[in-house]
Formats: structure tokens, sequence, C-alpha cells
């Protein structure tokens, strides 16, 4: 409960030069080859409890975790991996605030099971930030207002990023489509359109340079 | 101060942006305390029941399991409420409604306890169903809550001049009902509080997605017994309430409390979109019946409303929100006789309390019909019998207040939505083409089904069928809370010793942008840049009471606050400067950029951070409280006359559809809005608010609609509640006419609740232009604009279950 209306400076891991490998969850591997044997009995009764091991990449940090099998994607971002910038709004599939990019396919992270995902790349909005810098998007919908309380703007934010990753240039009737999946009450809609337009300009002006 | 500003009124980014577009802002359910439990609620499938006995013994021993709590681990109140206390926290006698919760479980994991809550067995007798607010008003209805005498929760009369006499003074009289649905606030964060014991004893901390702190911390308090500095309600990032994180948020916050305190550890509950939606209160439904007599010029003689409120299960804020009603509910009309009742009354129904706009969306959309129906018959144009009739400088309103002291600009207001859409001409044009009259032209009985069934053409070639229609409505809206209640506010600046600045105020940013539009009163005073200011969350323990931020009050009153803060220091400053630059008492500075600047015989300039560390060698203090209040209003209960509010803002709307005649459907193209707001802050969130509340209003207009079936709602997630997406409605253009105003930080006043109010009116007007033919009954989905009415659920199954 700082304050959240200044930009937080904070340190990030450097998890962007390359995959590197972090193991949470309900066992931890500890180094040594005594260790093993620990490991072992861990994970035979996290399987005979009906959990399943997962191979989750989540913004190019490979996590090696244990899940029940009806886990959602959503659930885990969240609760096991504390990427808390993932919202779950209807858990149905219906408003977007779960969005996440899977191998640079926008989707309802709530309706898909983490097993699913295993050996994908997820990325979420934690993903966009390098350093402290912001992403393109991300500066977009700052400079254009796209948000008002901000709990749909994650969801809107990975949206957005499916669109250009498709199609650097679209029109206003394909972003207003592409977005029509993410539901924001606060209804920022016009300001949402702006910023995916700035977004566009900025990432072809980054490209062309 | 004069009118030329450094950053009053220009389009300033948001000041809580970065933390939100990088999803670093922490929402209730984001936060978590070590050694954190869970806590569900118990429900039975019923809408009205007696119950007869509980049996835990089938979870009692469950391992998974850490507490049960009821209504008999209550220590203080086991009845809350806004105004009149008859809301249970926990259920003991009855159930009145399906959202109604009889116990919670508390344990470590919440689906190990959505388990066992099925086997809590709670045995109970069916008690009679009201759903229609009329028949609970029958003389023999059976009593909702047997404490009070009947399911009348309020009644307000108001009388101004002679009806009978207005009427026969008329020489046109027109008479009709208009009725409006239950709306979800749909508020895209459902709800989440966490409640921690402190070390302190009979004490706790509470954070969570509260829209009011200080009336969550009172009802905490009053259901603990506890002292109300023991309760500490912190406001988590607030993914958007629009009135709606009140009650509900006050009762789970309490559920919370109680569970942490008995199980000495934090509790959390979050609730799913289903629960979050059975449970919450809704929009109020009306039924409104006006009747209008009017001159063959279009003055109106005379109008007599009779208004009744579906206030649910619970009394909650309906006494407030009717209110309103009451006092606005003739539209920004002078009127010299008129009569109105308006009567919120308990069904069985989800409760109902308040939600933006409070009590004027339902009036403004009779009102605003029926102006129109008026013009049609007159044969002027609607905007001609709005300008014979609307509110001048020095008119007197229906409760016999003297509108003055402010820019009473109605009329400055339609005039520019009239000209930037071109209303007249296309009004006349739409409203011509008569042989359109209605969807009868396609000789369709509603009796045959198989004429229902659209052919081919009816769709794919639908140019034949699409209509266009243009509607406009006005309307006024008293700021703040008015005869409600106190009406004041705090704010809390410390500026530190160079020149950086900590902002605290008591009103709540709710996602509307109050962090940034208070910043800015703050900047501006003190000339600082926005980075130099650093804005605190509200908490309960920090700063006085503030009241609620609801009635579209918070730029006026905390920026009333926060500016006479920022004065205090500001004028302690500039006698530092008198002093160390010898300069005359009366001398004049300007503060922007962070510097200070004396321009008098010879120039002087300091940098503020200089300014403020010299303030602190000298022991000045730096810092302020400010506090705000609002002047003193009346009401008379008997005969509704007073001055209800002591400013009011004004509005006026331009909806402009297309009707596709063949399937019901509107699509909105443009939306012009013109609002003033007395002074723009912020012109970036000034426009999100216009954007937010139109869209809103649209939804109201068209789509939105929860169906009470015998209690229970059908409509519990977002695949079956419509609320608008990016592509539901045009172009929307917002413009703001200025207008002066001795209250507010330099006469600004009220925005968020007057963009949505009117735009459902504004919408239904263009509907009736196009179509030609009046829809009385909100929203006009394509059931009500094909069939001319709804069709209702006949079962709870979901669609996509």
């Amino acid at each position: 409960m700082n304050d959240k209306s200044s930009p937080r400076k904070f340190s990030r891991r450097k998890f962007v030069q390359g995959v590197s490998t972090t193991i949470i969850g309900s066992y931890v591997l500890t180094p040594g080859v005594s260790k093993i044997s620990e490991k072992l009995e861990a994970e035979t009764k996290e399987i005979a409890s009906g959990k399943k091991p997962l191979n989750l990449i989540v913004n190019k940090v490979r996590y090696e975790l244990m899940i029940s099998p009806e886990t959602t994607l959503a659930e885990v971002l969240r609760n096991e991996l504390k990427l808390t910038g993932t919202k779950l709004i209807c858990n149905h599939g219906e408003c977007g605030g779960c969005t996440v990019l899977l191998n640079g396919e926008a989707i309802y992270s709530c309706q898909m099971l983490a097993l699913d995902a295993g050996e994908k790349e997820v990325t979420t909005i934690e993903g966009l930030l390098t350093g402290e810098e912001l992403h393109p998007i991300q500066k977009a919908f700052v400079e254009h207002d796209g948000l008002q309380c901000g709990y749909c703007t994650p969801g809107q934010i990975i949206a957005a990023q499916a669109i250009l990753l498709k199609n650097s240039q679209p029109s206003k009737e394909e972003i207003l489509t592409g977005m029509s999946g993410n539901l924001c009450r606060c209804a920022a809609y016009p300001n949402i359109l702006k910023s995916v337009l700035a977004a566009a300009g900025y990432l072809t002006e980054g490209t062309n340079r | 101060m004069n009118d030329s500003f450094s950053i009053v009124g220009k389009k300033v980014f948001r000041q809580d942006a970065y933390a939100k577009v990088t999803g670093q802002a922490k929402f209730a359910d984001d936060i978590n305390f070590p050694g954190q439990l869970f806590a569900v609620m118990v429900r039975i499938a019923s809408a009205h029941a007696k119950i007869k006995s509980i049996d835990y013994s089938e979870v009692i021993n469950d391992s998974r399991l850490i507490k049960i709590i009821d209504h008999s681990n209550i220590p203080g109140n086991k009845l809350v409420g806004p105004i009149r206390n008859d809301q249970p926290i926990f259920c003991f006698d009855k159930v009145v409604t399906p959202g109604d919760v009889i116990c919670m479980l508390i344990g470590e994991n919440v689906d190990d306890l959505n388990k066992l809550k099925r086997k809590v067995k709670i045995d109970f007798e069916e008690l009679p169903v009201l759903n229609d607010p009329l028949k609970s008003l029958e003389e023999n209805s059976p009593l909702i809550h047997p404490e009070f005498e009947n399911n009348l929760i309020i009644h307000y009369p108001l009388r101004k001049g002679n009806i009978e006499k207005g009427f026969a003074d008329s020489d046109y009289i027109i008479e009709q009902t208009y009725r409006t649905a239950f709306v979800e606030h749909a508020y895209i964060e459902p709800e989440a509080v966490i409640a921690i014991p402190q070390e302190t004893p009979n004490s706790v901390k509470i954070v969570g997605s509260i829209q009011n702190p200080f009336t969550c911390r009172k009802v905490v308090a009053s259901v603990l017994n506890y002292p109300l500095a023991n309760v500490r309600v912190i406001q988590a990032e607030l993914g958007g309430s629009f009135g709606g994180k009140d009650d509900t948020m006050n009762i789970l916050s309490a559920r919370a409390a109680i569970g942490a305190m008995i199980t000495g550890r934090p509790v959390k509950i979050k609730y799913t979109r289903e629960e979050s939606i059975l449970e919450s209160y809704k929009r109020h439904p009306y039924i409104l019946n006006y009747k209008v007599g009017a001159k063959a010029d279009g003055k109106i003689t005379a109008m007599k409303i009779d208004i009744i409120a579906d206030g649910g299960a619970y009394s909650s804020m309906s006494p407030f929100v009717t209110w309103r009603s009451v006092v606005q509910a003739t539209g920004p009309y002078e009127i010299e006789n008129v009569q109105t009742d308006v009567r919120a009354v308990y069904t069985n129904n989800p409760y109902t309390g308040a939600m933006r706009g409070f009590g004027s969306p339902q009036p403004i959309f009779a009102v605003e019909s029926i102006m129109d129906e008026l013009a049609i018959k007159l044969n002027i144009t609607p905007d001609e019998i709005r300008r014979r009739n609307c509110f001048t400088s020095g008119s007197f309103t229906a409760s016999g207040q003297k509108l003055e002291k402010h820019d009473v600009n109605l009329i400055k207001v339609l005039d520019t939505a009239v000209q930037k859409s071109g209303f007249k001409e296309k009004w006349i044009k739409y409203h011509s083409l008569q042989e359109f009259k209605s969807l009868e032209h396609k000789n369709l009985s509603f009796n045959d089904a198989d004429s229902l069934i659209l052919k081919e053409q009816d769709y794919l070639n639908n140019q034949n069928y699409l209509r266009k229609g243009i509607g406009l409505a006005v309307s006024y809206r008293g700021c703040s809370l008015g005869a409600e209640g106190i009406d004041a506010a705090a704010a809390y600046l410390s500026l530190q010793n160079d020149g950086s600045l900590f902002l605290l105020c008591g009103l709540s940013e709710n996602g509307q942008g109050l962090r940034t539009t208070l910043s800015i009163v703050a900047a501006e005073v003190l000339g600082l840049t926005l980075d130099k200011i650093i804005y605190l969350d509200q908490d309960t323990s920090l700063i006085p009471d503030s009241g609620p931020t609801v009635a579209s009050r918070a730029t006026l009153m905390g920026g009333g606050a926060v500016k006479n803060a920022a004065v205090e220091i500001r004028n302690r400053l500039e006698k530092l400067l008198v002093d160390e630059w010898n300069l005359a008492g009366d001398a004049v500075f300007t503060f922007a950029n962070d510097k200070v600047k004396y321009f008098g015989g010879g120039a002087k300039e300091i940098s503020f951070n200089e300014l403020c560390a010299l303030a602190y060698k000298k022991g000045i203090s730096l810092s302020a409280m400010g506090w705000y209040k609002g002047p003193d209003v009346h009401w008379n209960e008997e005969t509704g006359q007073g001055s209800a509010y002591f400013t009011y803002v004004y509005g006026c709307q331009v909806a402009e559809v297309t009707l596709n005649m063949a399937t019901g459907e509107v699509f909105i193209d443009n939306l012009i809005a013109v609002h003033n707001p007395g002074r723009v802050i912020n012109l970036l969130g000034a426009e999100g608010q216009v954007y937010g509340g139109v869209t809103q209003g649209a939804g109201y207009a068209l789509w939105e609609e929860i169906n009470s079936e015998k209690g229970f709602i059908k409509e519990l997630n977002f695949d079956q509640y419509l609320i608008p997406t990016a592509k539901d409605v045009g172009k929307i253009k917002p413009y703001f006419i200025e207008g002066r105003d001795i209250y507010g930080p330099w006469g600004a006043k009220s925005l968020g609740e007057p963009t949505l109010e009117l735009t459902a009116a504004a919408i239904a007007n263009a509907v009736r232009n196009a179509a030609g033919k009046r829809f009385f009954n909100l929203p006009l989905n394509l059931e009500e604009i094909f069939l001319g009415k709804k069709l209702k659920a006949e079962s709870l199954n979901r669609g996509s279950a």
C-alpha cells in the first residue's frame, strides 16, 4: 500500500537477455546430488495428490511447477507466479481481463488449462516493461488516457499488442474489432482507440529507425 | 488568482497511469497477507423464507474448515444500513432476497470451502415472494420486514402552486407511464477485501475495494462494537465502482473483520462475478407516471408526477436516491404548478441503492420523453419546447428554490448542442418521413410466430429497413449531497523542505481520476510541477472523515479542501518573502514552474525548493489541513419545498441513431454531449468522464437489464448481462461550456453523473424520431422495439452453462 501515484522505482530481474530457470511452487530444488532423493520423494507425493508437472515459460522465464490439472492458466499466473497484472473479472471467457499472449496470440487465460500452456511462450503485462521503460503501447495508453480505473487495462494492452503483432497499421475498424473482446466499464473506449492508433505509429517509427 | 491558469484546464496525464499500464497497481485481490485465510458465503435458494434451523454437523469437524461464522458471532449491530438498519450481516430469522448470506466458512483453501458449504444443512420455510412494487403497497400484502408497519420505505411529496388550476389553465394535456429496469454497476473488478487483526487489542485494519472508507469504518465499528479509531480502513486501488462498492463492501468488510478477530488471522473475501451480481445492489427500476399540461404556445402550466421505485429487499440508499428524484423530477423547467409523489417500496427483488445518476436517469428518461411528445403535439421542434420552458437565471425550481449565484446557462448549453449537431433540420427531416410510421408496415402479427421469422432480405438487404433519427435531452443536477446530510471534506498537504509535496484527501480515487484532479489544484496554487507531488492512499486513520465519494462531489468538495490548504501554505510563504525581500505587505507574487517571482519595483525570483528550505529553516510550518464545507441547505419533508442543493450544473446531449426496422436494432452513430461543469480542471479527465458516462448511458438505453425471476437474477455474468463494448457506440463528442460559480475550486463543480443521466433519454428520443413511435420501457432492446414488450425469462438456465 505504498504510493501508487508516481512511477515506482523498483528493481526487476534481468530476464530479458535470455531464458533463466526459476523453480517455484510446492517443492524446491536444492543443488547437490544428496538432495535428489528428497526431491523425488516430494515429487512422488505431489503426483499421488493428483498434481501434474508443468513447464511454463512466462515473460521469457521458465518455471517448473506442480499443479492440479484443473487449474487454469490465469490461476497459475496470479496465484502461483504472483503475476497479478493479469486480472480475473468474469472467469467465463467474456471480458478479456485475463488476456495474455500465447506464442504471440491473444488468449483468455481463464479459459485455458495451465497444462495446455506447457512449453509455450506466455507474455503477460509484466513482460512488457524494459527495466522501467514503458513499452510503446503502454506509453500510448498513458498519453491518450486509455484507462480510468485501470483494472481492465493489462488485458486491453495485451489485446492491443496481439493486434499490432499481426498488423502494424490496423484501421480504426480493425482495432475496434480486435479490442471488442475486452470490456471496459469506465468506457475509455474512444481513448483506447486513440492509444492503439498512436502505439501503431510509435512502433512503426521504431522499426523505421 | 484570476482566470489565467498555468495547468488548470489543460490535458494532464493521469497520475496513476504508470502503475496501471504496467500491471503494478495493487487492487484488493492482488494483495495478500501472511497467514491469510479465506471466507466463503453460504446462501439458500430462496427469495423469501423463514429460517427454521441450521445444521453444521457435517462440516464442523472437517479438517479443511477453520471456523464457521454466523449471526451468533456478531458482538455489535446485527442489522446495518445507511439510513434504516434493516440489512443483516448474517441472516438470523429470515431470508428476503436470494443474495442473502446465512453464514460463512473460513479456511485456507477456497475450493475446499466451496465443497464444504454444500454440506451446511439449512431448513427453511418458503414465504410468499413479492416482486411487483405495486403489489407490495397493497393493503394486505405480506410484510418483508415485519418490524415496519408496511412495505413503504419512504414517501416524498412535493407541492407547488395549485395543480388543478394548472391543468384547468392548459390547452393540452398528455399523460404517460414509463418504466426502467434494474441495472447492474458491473464495475469490472469484483468485490475483494482483507481484514487484518492489529497488535493493539480490539483493533482491525481493512484493505479492500471500498468506495467509501469512512462509511465502511462506521459499519465495521458498529458491527464489532469498537470505537471508530480502532477500525482503520485503507482503500486498495479501486477497479471501478460507479456508486456500487458502498453497502455491499461495508457488509463484506464487517464479515471479514468478524472472521479476522475470531481467528486472529487475516481473512480475505473475494467474490466471483456471479456472487457479485447476485448479492450487490442495483439501480432502482422506476414506474413513472407523468401528466403534463401546456398552453398552445408551449408554456407548461402544470406537471403531476407519480413515481414508484423498487427498493428491493433492503432500504439501503433508497431514501436519498428517491429524494434526488423528487427534487429533479420536473426536469430543468420552470413550472408554476407541480405535484410530485415519489415512493420507494420493499420487494423480494435484489436490493437497490446508489448508482451513477442516483435517482436522476429514470425521471429524466420520462420527462424528456414527454417533452418531445408535447413538442410533436404542438407542432414545434423539441429544442423549441425546451427553450420556452427551461430555467434561466433567477428561475424558481419545483421546490421553490431561486437559481442564483451561478451561471444558469442551460439555454447556451442547449443552443450549442443544437448548433453542433444540426439538430433542427435533421429532426424535421426524419420526422416528416411518415410512411415508415412503425414496424406495422411489415404487417406482422405478433401472435403468429411464423410472421416473426425474418426473410433473408430483411437483414442482408437491410438498407430498406434502416431509418435515421436524432433526439435530444437536457438536464440539471444538484451538486454534491444537498439536504441529504453534512457536506464537508478535508485534505492534507505537506510540503517537504526540498519543494516536493504529499497530498492526502478524505475522498477516494475510484478510477475517475481524482488523484490527478486534486494534484492539479495543489500544483496550480503552489506553482509546482506535477512530478513533485506524491498522492497518498485514502486511509481513515490519517485524514478526517470527509463523507462519501459520491454525488459527483469530489472535485467540488475535495478540490475546495485542497485549494484551501494550498492557499494557506502559499500565504505563509508569501509572508516570508515579504519579510525576506523587504516588500510591502500587499506585494503580488507569481507561483509557477517551481519558481516564485515578484515583479514589483526590482524583480526578484526564488526557486520553489529554495523557498521551502528557507521556510523550514525559519521554523515556518509547511503543512496544512484544508477543510471545505458546503453552505447550509434546507428541505421541508411535508411540502417538498426548500433550497435542495447549493448549486447546480446543466447539460444537453444529442443522439443520432440508425434503427433497423426489421430487427429492432439501434446503433448510436453520433452523440454530442455539452456540459457545464463550472470549470474544467483536467481536460483529459473531463473528456474521459463524458465517454464513460455516455457509454454507460447507452447501455442503460439499449441493452442493460437485470431480470428478477421471482427474486432470482438471470444475468449473473457478462454472457447474459450485456455492457457496451468498444464497437457498440459510435462517435462521442464532448463540449464544455464553463460558467462562473462561487463554489468549488475556481468554480469547478460536477461532471461524472451529469454525463450519464440524460443519455438514455436522448437516445430514446432519437429512436422515436426514427420509428415515428414512442417506446416506454427501458432498455430499448430488440424485443421492446420489435414487440413493444419484454419477453421475460422463463427459466434461470444460463445461456452458456
